[in-house]
């Protein structure tokens, strides 16, 4: 059974459809994280986990028991906001200490656990620090040690790292995962950072317009876009549109392009397939074009074309490229003398074409 | 309305719904409900239908007879005449003095602004009551600066008398321009000066900065500072009644038709006063409407105080500033002097001559007018009170979605705040003067509680908003925090919502407190002999000639205002 499952949720504004039947299971001890660009619902799906919201159809199950009316109060979950939601009238252990006192714990446990939540973030001595004289940072650990000191069933966070400079976000990110596997805690994790998503995350839910478009470990979702939006989402991608050719059954589709006209062979499974006459969008992510100079030698899926544009990006480098129409983007780590006007071979391995579902 | 304006709306529309999560537990408490609707109707709705269904009648008759009487009268179409024009040319004055002073102060920096800035909202809160008397001490034909310029040109006479149009009107703009240079001040500080620089570099010239760019910013400070002078001077009494000469205006008309025992004119001329008011309101709120800037947060805010470099301009604005502070300090420093000064022994001197404590200590421990400063204080602190509490109970029932019943109520909050104290002094006093088992009118004149009652129903509405003010200031999110964290309602109420709101809403009460210690315009209307407010015993002393108590009177609400601001002040700093 998992242990947090959320059955066709539905929730609007007036008009406004934010949250369109979702479904989702979390299984216990899982950082899952919810992905998507702003206004896709996934603040709303986290706040309807928390009961801030509640909503307007479907059901949310705790460990089998269902939670959809119970209060925010009720459910014991820890949450870190965005803006992290210090209480500025109180100083960092009445901060800390609010939720176990609102259990009305005896005094000595208070003490104790708050000291241990602040030891766990690394503050521990602030507990008489005002919390207006903090750092952004530290704010940050305050506002975790507060969710973490109530021993949460589950922690919520709501972008708890989009207000830090990036270097303070990548360091925080490493420990954040690390505290909470170290405390075997389950965390939802709401973010439209991919790379966040992807460095914490075991699963993640990719969100837009209100609906979770697919669900899967950050190198499934990377590898294996369900879907044109998460193929679009997830970096930067070549979409290649094309129609199929044959009807063959076996393990390469074939597949003929629409710009440059030319045939590429897709590892597709039979049920798959589409119609033979309806144009579909193939992907393939940048870095697995490969680029050779020089002869041509005849294979499957190597193509002529003509460089248009080199960007050299530090690490790496940006290379645009003109196949007889077929626009393509190329990332090499080492540009061998290659720059505009010249012509080169471009590969498009089978094995990372894929082929996706179009959402219209 | 456009597309991307409806898009817009429903995007804001949003957001107020996905804020107003509601922590207010609203059918389950009726309590605040209840005491809302009980003071919405008993004090707002039923008064003032009282009023305006008494003047609709006449023997029981529904008739407009009452107002073809009034309306014939020369002396009424003159009253109604002269509210609104003195009305008019007040805000046309206190616009030319307030404006200039708000960007002198605001755009250019030069030796001791900040004691000059500070000084100039002063008149603010001067009670009128107050600042006519001390006005009539320092350029009455009588006073200190008529007879220095008496003696310096030696005159038999006085130079001049402090009566009729110029006395009011130079009154009403002393008293009045504040509201310009405090709402324009405060516009031209959220102007974002990077604007103005913008239009420079796109080659417009200073003039074409300030009429194309700048003034149309300030449209909205500009509308509300001359709602507020409008109707403040409609509402107008104290001046008119001891050196408005032969102007006549309509309070003034109401005042004086319900002393000599004319309900009904009074009734009807209350009316008219009410409904100049609310379509001043209307119209001023209207054109507000149409004109809101919200103007972009902006990281590294531009120079906004201009350092006046050339030491002649320097001397001459830190002189306009010093000229500028006297101004403002005299009449104050006048009724300081004076209420030393021997009652009766101040006669053709400059100043007076005999300086004595005896004014305080009558105030102070003699029979009946002791009392005054007492009685003041427990009303007002009652009005307060109460007007604290009660605001917690609109805003628990205000707060979340809106809808017409939340809009509903929040207008009728602002009734009393849009009426004269005139009209609600003749509202209150005419449908509680006797009881009505049909409506449930009680009697409240002639006992204690008719002054309590009138100051909270007149200056609640300060205090709603100050409340309201420093709810939105808390971020919904604190609460939310605190709901995850298991605390219920009341725990959160009390533990984060409280101690983040009550300094504001404390600054609200006591803002309302010292205007109800000075209030005069409604009191005069219904006070009880055994229960006079200190407001009351100034006129009357100053109908006496007791020049000293009524300047002493003066200093002590002065005093018990300067210390109620200050504490006011300190809690907005600590919210």
């Amino acid at each position: 059974m998992p242990f947090l499952s959320l059955k066709n949720i539905s929730k609007s504004y007036g008009a406004t459809l934010a949250v369109r039947e979702l479904s989702l299971e979390v299984e216990r001890g899982e950082f899952f994280g919810l992905l998507g660009p702003s206004g896709c619902g996934k603040t709303t799906t986290l706040r309807m986990i928390a009961g801030l919201e509640s909503p307007d159809a479907g059901a949310i199950e705790l460990d089998g028991r269902d939670i959809t009316r119970l209060s925010p109060e009720g459910r014991g979950f820890g949450m870190v906001f965005q803006n992290y939601a210090l209480f500025p009238h109180m100083n960092v252990f009445e901060n800390v200490a609010f939720g176990l006192r609102a259990r009305r714990r005896p005094h000595a446990e208070v003490e104790r656990k708050v000291a241990d939540a602040l030891t766990l973030v690394q503050l521990p001595g602030y507990e008489r620090r005002r919390v207006d004289e903090l750092s952004g940072g530290q704010q940050q650990r305050v506002a975790i040690a507060r969710a973490i000191a109530i021993e949460p069933d589950l922690l919520l966070f709501d972008e708890p790292l989009s207000n830090l400079d990036v270097a303070l976000r990548e360091e925080t990110r490493g420990e954040l995962r690390e505290l909470v596997k170290r405390l075997g805690l389950t965390a939802i994790y709401v973010t439209h950072d991919q790379d966040e998503a992807f460095a914490l995350c075991d699963r993640i839910g990719v969100m837009s317009g209100g609906r979770l478009l697919q669900t899967g470990t950050p190198r499934e979702l990377y590898e294996q876009p369900a879907n044109l939006a998460v193929a679009r989402f997830l970096g930067r991608n070549n979409f290649i549109k094309a129609m199929r050719l044959s009807k063959s059954h076996d393990a390469h589709g074939e597949f003929k392009t629409l710009a440059g006209g030319h045939t590429l062979y897709v590892p597709v499974k039979a049920e798959e397939l589409g119609a033979l006459n309806k144009p579909v969008t193939l992907s393939i992510r940048p870095e697995y074009i490969s680029i050779t100079q020089g002869a041509s030698f005849p294979a499957d899926n190597v193509l002529r074309a003509t460089v248009i544009e080199v960007n050299f990006a530090g690490a790496t480098t940006t290379v645009k490229l003109d196949a007889n129409g077929l626009e393509l983007e190329a990332l090499v780590l080492r540009l061998v003398g290659l720059a505009p006007g010249d012509s080169c071979m471009v590969g498009l391995p089978p094995g990372r074409i894929n082929l996706l579902k179009d959402e219209g | 309305m456009s597309n991307e304006g409806q898009h817009i709306k429903m995007k804001h529309e949003r957001q107020l719904i996905k804020k107003s999560f509601s922590f207010i537990p609203h059918p389950s408490s009726l309590i605040p409900f209840f005491l809302v609707a009980l003071v919405l109707i008993y004090g707002v709705i039923y008064p003032n239908l009282h009023v305006l269904f008494a003047s609709l009648q006449r023997d029981g008759v529904w008739t407009l007879q009452n107002y073809a009487e009034v309306f014939s009268q020369r002396a009424t179409l003159e009253a109604i005449w002269s509210s609104v024009l003195l009305s008019i040319l007040t805000v046309c004055l206190c616009a030319l003095v307030g404006v200039p002073l708000a960007f002198l102060f605001e755009r250019y920096e030069f030796p001791a602004r900040k004691v000059f800035a500070t000084l100039a909202a002063l008149p603010l809160v001067l009670p009128p009551l107050v600042g006519t008397v001390a006005f009539i001490f320092l350029c009455g034909e009588s006073g200190i600066l008529a007879r220095l310029a008496q003696k310096i040109f030696a005159l038999d006479h006085a130079p001049w008398t402090l009566r009729g149009w110029g006395a009011l009107l130079f009154f009403h703009t002393y008293t009045m321009y504040p509201f310009f240079y405090v709402l324009v001040g405060a516009g031209l500080q959220r102007i974002d000066a990077g604007l103005s620089e913008a239009a420079r570099s796109l080659g417009a010239r200073p003039l074409k900065v300030l009429t194309r760019v700048v003034l149309p910013q300030l449209t909205p400070a500009l509308v509300a500072a001359a709602l507020l002078t409008f109707m403040t001077s409609m509402a107008s009494f104290s001046a008119p009644l001891l050196f408005g000469g032969d102007v006549r205006v309509l309070t003034l008309e109401i005042y004086t038709a319900r002393q000599r025992g004319d309900v009904t004119t009074a009734l009807t001329e209350t009316v008219i006063l009410a409904a100049i008011s609310l379509i001043a309101l209307i119209f001023f709120q209207r054109y507000e409407g149409t004109r809101q800037f919200v103007s972009a947060a902006l990281k590294g805010a531009t120079k906004r105080r201009a350092r006046i470099r050339s030491g002649g301009a320097r001397t001459l604005a830190a002189l306009c500033g010093v000229t500028f502070a006297l101004v403002l300090a005299l009449p104050v420093i006048t009724l300081v002097i004076i209420s030393f000064a021997r009652d009766g022994a101040w006669t053709t001197e400059t100043l007076p001559r005999v300086y004595t404590l005896d004014n305080y200590r009558r105030i102070l421990t003699e029979e009946g007018a002791g009392g005054v400063l007492v009685n003041s204080l427990v009303m007002s602190g009652i009005a307060a009170a109460c007007a604290l509490v009660w605001s917690f109970c609109v805003m628990a029932l205000v707060a979340g979605k809106r809808n017409w019943w939340r809009r509903l109520i929040s207008l009728l909050v602002l009734v009393p705040w849009a009426l004269p104290g005139t009209v609600v002094a003749v509202a209150i006093g005419e449908a509680y003067g006797q009881e009505n088992p049909l409506t449930g009118a009680f009697i409240l004149v002639g006992t204690f509680w008719i002054l309590p009652v009138i100051y909270f129903l007149r200056f609640m509405p300060l205090v709603v908003r100050s409340v309201q003010a420093s709810m939105e200031q808390v971020d919904p999110a604190l609460e939310e925090a605190a709901s995850s964290l298991g605390a219920r309602w009341w725990k959160r109420f009390t533990r984060v919502r409280l101690p983040l709101i009550w300094p504001g809403a404390l600054a609200g009460a006591l803002l309302a407190f010292v205007i109800a210690l000075g209030e005069y315009v409604a009191s005069v209307l219904v006070f009880v002999p055994s229960n006079r407010p200190i407001s009351i015993a100034i006129a009357a002393a100053m109908r006496d000639f007791n020049l000293g108590t009524a300047a002493a009177y003066g200093v002590a609400l002065m005093a018990a205002i300067a210390l109620s601001m200050t504490i006011a002040a300190r809690l907005e700093r600590k919210s």
